[in-house]
């Protein structure tokens, strides 16, 4: 078992302090006064040399904010936010967009080799020879507070026609197409942080898969919150056109601060025909430290469009960071015969709260949907499931099938569970199954029977409650979701 | 500039509610009992009106249609109760009558082993609302404010009180009138009853009861419920149950009337080694809306709860199916177990249902399923192939689905009851949307 003998060595190394992710990057920053009204739309409008459109659609995403009240159905407590008193706009500075990776802050790169994404080795392996351990290359997308950093392998993936780089720029050399789709899955006053988004979103990554072509190699946008009291709202857009298929991977760390941050992404996907998406989140915000204190609000609206018939959209995520989490990936079933697919492992540990789920809306006929869904909750923290499953009248066939499991470490935690069911047409089925338990003595004695530590057995048995959905992630990404949940855990037993 | 928050739609004004207020002005001094708990619950409803479908508990059930309706107040005494008799199931034994929620003595018949008294009687200056929470459940502040009657059962200490029917009738024939019935139940330690509630009635009406039901140390109880009203009815109940030590609440709950019906259970068992059953079976037709509503509370350690709630659907109804099972952090060793199946005859049939954990406990067994589906076209086919025609095939599948549900009920006499009610409804509700479907 290398996988858990890995996972063991990390908690091991992991003293004290847990969040190995919490250092701070000295840059010069160009830092957008404090609040949020037109003005600080325009401002950050104009930065981003924006057309005329889409400040117009920022500006109409704003005044639908304005009417609208922020949820508060999530089983989540926290003070009040005040919007006001958020930067929603931080750069580096250093004039204009970086042209080559060598125009990059060095200081930059050398915060993302911390985090562990080695953007300039990649930049030089790119067209020369694939990586020396065999592994597939993969291009990434840096996302460095408002800004998107850097992008690798843009040129690799050029000559296939798939399209990778900062939204920003795409808006620049593409504006055809992310009019078309912008705000196409997620309408910009689909809901209150979706709004607040689409009113100040300051970059993301975009990516568009020509017909036909199946991406050369994974996609990763890596996300970074540095700055003090900026909000993160990074946008991303990916789009699979006829036959298309892609894999893409998103990142995301934040250095330890006393005071809470928030982050409202939104993440659209859009899959044509026979085109297949599958997205990856390991999620690893700072959650704050033992006793609640800081951590990042992360208030995120994430759907795919499955438009196309026989189209997939499969996400897989792995949620260990924020303090608070408010996140449903979710699918629309539109084309005939399309999949929807939601694999999710929430850990919460001390304090953190975690609301995450999907919806899963059957339109199509002959639709399909799995939901594999693995809560953990340890200390004092509160974790739910909370899902919505809908059969539409003309969803003729359609088939869900939900599995929810909740493991409790501790007499202090929460585990919940809310599905919705909604069924309409009588051809569809609907299947639903969800359990809570602990971790079982028995299991416990089978383990320290042959000699593991407590702390061992713990991170055995979580891995294998796990593993349905840990197998759904890239190989990289397996190993790291593996290693955070035994570092989330850490100090929850014994 | 903080967010404003969204405005509601204009609603219409509820029509219901405020001729409702007016006649508890119009009544106060007349209703029995202390003042002040109605007078707060006529403060709840002048201040948050009743439950909308933006509050979460009502999601699926929109009030609306009893909103734009004026319920009267039931003349007393109408010579109804003898011919609303014949809607009762034929079962024999003690019965408690109520007939436009007021007690019927002349068409009931006391029970040798139980003390039963009536709310109008002394029972409500004993004080109400000992389990209630008329400042959440709006439509109990609407009970609360408007009781005139119901039926104060107490089962002494070590008895059994062996099977007692509550009927409760409404005649909305000449007009359209609301009942608000107010019954309490009470079993001491190690006492035992049956009890078969069945509501039924003719015409446009609203019956909105609610129960109390304490259950002392080692009491058993067995709560069947039969809501049989009026096709143009309107069924809003709410009943609420708390068990101590080593206590059962066994319930069955069959729908098939109104055409607006919601049944809600709050049941918090309290003591040890408690047990909590709520079963249920809603059979809906035509455009009828059927809601079932639980709440489980697990407040002490080593107890179970079990639910299987069925939902059979044809023509244009909708059921609604929301069920939480709360585990408080000293309920270790709770095991709960929930199921909800529905089956769509129809294509126009709509389920709508909400499983709900909320678990503060870690030594705990938990789980809960749910389907939805159509009948098996294998096992059609199956029946089909042997000479069983269409109809007849389907009405065998249909009950088998809901036999598990119906095995829950042990007690023979009331068990088969519930049968000849399912049977009745098949062969003129069902079968009448069956020949449409087809």
């Amino acid at each position: 078992m290398p996988a858990v003998a890995e996972t063991l060595d990390t908690v091991r190394a992991v003293t004290g302090s847990t969040y190995k992710w919490g250092f701070e990057t000295d840059l010069e920053m160009d830092i957008a006064p404090k609040g949020l009204s037109e003005d600080t739309i325009r401002l950050i409008s104009a930065r981003k040399e924006e057309p005329e459109w889409l400040l117009a659609w920022r500006l109409k995403a704003f005044a639908a904010w304005k009417t609208m009240a922020e949820p508060h159905w999530a089983k989540a407590t926290y003070p009040r936010i005040d919007y006001q008193d958020i930067h929603y706009y931080a750069a580096p500075k250093k004039g204009g967009g970086p042209k080559s990776l060598d125009e990059v802050d060095p200081e930059l790169l050398r915060t993302y080799e911390k985090l562990g994404i080695p953007l300039r080795e990649q930049a030089l392996l790119a067209g020369v020879e694939p990586s020396p351990d065999d592994r597939l290359p993969m291009a990434v997308d840096a996302v460095f507070d408002s800004v998107s950093v850097a992008t690798t392998f843009q040129e690799t993936l050029a000559k296939q026609g798939v399209i990778f780089c900062p939204i920003s720029e795409a808006v620049r050399e593409h504006p055809d197409l992310v009019r078309e789709y912008l705000g196409s899955v997620v309408p910009a006053g689909d809901n209150f942080y979706a709004a607040l988004n689409s009113a100040v979103f300051t970059d993301g990554s975009f990516v568009y898969i020509p017909k036909g072509v199946k991406c050369p190699m994974e996609l990763s946008t890596y996300f970074r919150i540095n700055a003090r009291n900026t909000g993160q709202f990074e946008r991303t857009l990916v789009i699979a056109a006829e036959g298309a298929s892609v894999s893409y991977l998103e990142g995301c760390t934040a250095p330890m601060r006393d005071e809470n941050q928030l982050h409202a992404a939104v993440v659209e996907l859009i899959a044509l025909d026979d085109a297949k998406i599958k997205y990856s989140t390991v999620q690893n915000w700072y959650p704050g430290d033992a006793n609640g204190k800081g951590g990042i609000y992360n208030f995120v609206t994430k759907r795919g469009a499955c438009r196309g018939a026989r189209s997939r959209i499969s996400w897989t995520q792995v949620e260990t960071g924020s303090a608070i989490t408010w996140k449903y990936p979710s699918c629309i079933l539109q084309g005939d015969g399309s999949v929807g697919e939601f694999y999710s492992v929430a850990v919460t540990n001390n304090c953190q709260q975690a609301d995450t789920g999907t919806k899963m809306i059957h339109i199509g006929r002959n639709t399909n949907s799995t939901i594999i869904a693995k809560t953990i909750s340890a200390g004092r923290s509160d974790s739910t499931y909370r899902g919505l499953v809908r059969m539409m009248p003309k969803a003729q066939n359609a088939r869900n099938f939900t599995q929810c499991d909740s493991l409790l470490i501790g007499d202090q935690c929460g585990a919940h569970t809310v599905p919705y069911i909604e069924s309409r047409n009588a051809t569809a089925k609907i299947e639903h199954e969800a359990t809570t338990s602990k971790i079982a003595e028995d299991q416990m004695f089978y383990c320290r029977s042959r000699g593991l530590s407590q702390e061992d057995a713990v991170g055995l048995i979580v891995n294998g409650f796990c593993k349905d959905v840990l197998k759904e992630l890239p190989m990289e990404f397996a190993v790291e979701a593996q290693k955070l949940l035994a570092i989330s855990l850490e100090g929850s037993v014994g | 500039m903080a967010a404003t928050p969204l405005r509601t739609p204009a609603r219409a004004p509820n029509a219901a509610l405020a001729a409702f207020l007016t006649r508890y002005d119009g009544l106060r001094e007349r209703l029995p009992g202390p003042h002040e708990p109605r007078d707060a619950a006529a403060e709840v409803l002048r201040e948050m009106g009743w439950p909308t479908p933006k509050e979460e508990p009502w999601h699926y059930t929109n009030l609306r249609p009893v909103e734009a309706q004026v319920f009267h107040e039931a003349v007393a005494e109408t010579g109804d109760g003898t011919r609303l008799i014949a809607h009762l199931p034929a079962v024999a034994g003690p019965r408690l009558i109520f007939v436009d929620g007021r007690f019927r003595g002349d068409l009931s018949a006391l029970p040798p082993d139980v003390t039963t008294s009536t709310f109008a009687e002394g029972g409500a200056s004993s004080g109400f609302d000992l389990l209630a929470r008329p400042k959440r459940d709006r439509l109990v502040a609407l009970n609360t404010m408007l009781a005139e009657d119901g039926a104060i059962i107490d089962v002494a200490e070590g008895i059994d009180g062996g099977f007692l029917l509550l009927g409760q009738l409404t005649s909305g024939q000449h007009r359209r009138v609301a009942s608000h019935p107010r019954h309490r139940l009470r079993l001491r330690r190690g006492a035992s009853l049956v009890l078969l509630e069945v509501s039924a009635g003719e015409g446009e009406y609203l019956h909105n009861p609610v129960i109390e039901i304490d259950l002392a140390e080692g009491a058993h109880l067995t709560h069947v419920r039969l809501q049989q009203e009026s096709a143009e009815a309107f069924h809003l109940s709410t009943v609420y149950v708390d068990t101590a030590a080593r206590a059962t609440y066994d319930s069955f709950s069959l729908s098939l009337g109104a055409q607006l019906g919601r049944s809600e259970i709050h049941a918090r068992l309290g003591g040890a080694q408690a047990a909590v059953h709520l079963n249920a079976a809603q059979i809906m037709g035509g455009t009828q809306l059927s809601d079932f509503t639980t709440v489980i509370t697990h407040d002490a350690p080593n107890c179970a709860s079990r639910q299987t709630v069925k939902s059979v659907l044809i023509g244009r109804a909708r059921a609604v199916f929301q069920g939480r099972i709360e585990v408080a952090r000293v309920a270790q060793k709770t095991d709960g177990y929930q199921m909800n199946q529905a089956l769509l005859l129809s294509p126009d049939a709509e389920i709508n249902s909400k499983p709900e954990l909320e678990i503060y406990a870690d030594d705990v067994k938990c789980s809960h399923g749910a389907t939805v589906g159509a009948l098996d076209p294998e096992q059609l086919f199956y029946l089909r192939s042997r000479g069983i025609a269409a109809a007849e095939a389907r009405m065998i599948l249909v009950r088998a689905f809901l036999t598990d549900a119906f095995e829950a009920v042990t007690h023979e006499g009331v068990r088969a009851v519930l049968e000849h009610a399912v049977e009745t409804w098949w062969n003129t509700t069902g079968r009448a949307a069956e020949a449409l479907a087809s």
